[in-house]
């Protein structure tokens, strides 16, 4: 399937709602758990589901829900997560991976690391908008992150008592494809443009805290060690 | 890059780097580094898929060895898979580490990590790491000497061997 073909599918309101919850959740979703959020027919969510499946953009798989095994446990039931392939579709055609991954090259061989980070701080602090205050909580920061494609989720903010301080995490890299080949260097420019971005010396503050399958950032409130 | 289906996988990855510090050890523009290297080494031990690194005889690390010379590092260890050395490498606190690397060490013009595949349970020596390094600068990438972005399965390295 042509990547226009794939994103087109994503034109049905209903099909779009669908595909936008499993893909905010970050971990397999059964067909019942999205045809509620969804406010559909089980039967209809899953015709959906199985659509997008099809067409690339979810992946399906199976799974007892129940978290038992063996007999008596039921039927497995049928998952979906996000695909991890990447659609993009370009009217004309035009190659800015293929520019960015050249001189992400370039960038690399010649150890442009910082250069490349004050750029990216500077860029961050024009989006931000010139003299705007920094970014004034976390709330305010996952507005502006989700603007830009971040998928940002709270983390730990259950806590009452023992539970962690809240932090800002993020599904999304919007430069997986170049900061899986140039790592360090992308990476580090990312935290220099979200830096830019949230401002330094405010409420908030970016840190760079990999793990495996999301953004390279957290964010946090910088006020975590104060009395 | 998952497990042969049919039991443990046979064939484990080595992974060597190499880095040349501008600055001797003790000195303060390198203290960020030293500082972070035993809770990096203690991350490394805990992640999935680690199998083992190189250490100094009574040493929790090997930056007193210098089979390259007085400022050159080496830096070794094997892994069950390559997206466990990827996770570890690049999706862990490891990362932070590496963003600071253009501050302590000099930019190599040659290669300065190399990958191979070992049977699983082998150790691989400094010798046979060096070896390989000195393989990818001379050859180029191939089945035995390649990086994550000239990457080797297995297979094709055990084919090309035999």
């Amino acid at each position: 399937m042509e990547d226009i073909d794939a994103i087109a599918l994503l034109q049905d309101p209903v099909r779009r709602r669908l595909y936008e919850y499993v893909v905010a959740q970050g971990r397999e979703v059964g067909r019942n758990e999205a045809a509620e959020a969804a406010g559909v027919a089980r039967t209809l969510a899953a015709h959906h589901l199985d659509k997008l499946t099809g067409a690339g953009l979810l992946e399906s798989g199976s799974r007892r829900l129940t978290g038992r095994s063996g007999p008596g446990a039921g039927r497995p039931a049928k998952v979906y997560t996000r695909a991890r392939a990447e659609w993009a579709v370009s009217l004309p055609a035009r190659d800015y991976l293929t520019a960015a991954e050249l001189l992400a090259e370039a960038a690399e061989g010649a150890g442009l690391d910082a250069g490349l980070c004050a750029a990216a701080r500077r860029r961050g602090e024009a989006l931000r908008g010139p003299g705007a205050a920094p970014c004034g909580g976390l709330d305010e920061a996952m507005d502006v992150l989700a603007a830009r494609g971040y998928e940002p989720h709270l983390e730990g903010a259950e806590g009452e008592g023992g539970g962690s301080l809240p932090v800002v995490r993020m599904r999304n890299c919007p430069f997986h494809a170049v900061a899986e080949r140039f790592p360090p260097l992308v990476c580090g420019m990312n935290l220099a443009l979200l830096e830019g971005l949230l401002g330094a010396d405010g409420p908030v503050r970016a840190r760079m805290d990999a793990r495996p399958g999301e953004c390279c950032v957290v964010v946090e409130s910088s006020k975590n060690n104060i009395d | 890059m998952t497990a042969s289906p049919h039991g443990p996988a046979a064939v484990h990855l080595a992974q060597l780097n190499v880095a040349t510090f501008r600055y001797p050890l003790d000195d303060p523009r390198v203290a960020p580094f030293v500082e972070a290297l035993d809770p990096v080494n203690a991350a490394a031990d805990a992640a999935p898929g680690f199998v083992w690194r190189l250490k100094e005889d009574g040493e929790n690390d090997a930056t007193a060895m210098r089979p390259l010379g007085e400022r050159v590092i080496v830096n070794m260890s094997v892994w069950e898979t390559r997206e466990a050395l990827w996770d570890f490498t690049y999706r862990s606190g490891h990362l932070e580490v590496m963003r600071g690397r253009r501050d302590w060490f000099e930019r190599h013009a040659e290669a300065h990590m190399v990958l191979w595949w070992v049977p699983a349970g082998h150790v691989p020596s400094v010798e046979e790491a060096l070896e390989r390094l000195a393989d990818i600068r001379a050859n180029g990438p191939s089945p035995d000497a390649f990086t994550f972005t000239s990457f080797h399965a297995p297979v094709e390295a055990a084919a090309a061997r035999a």
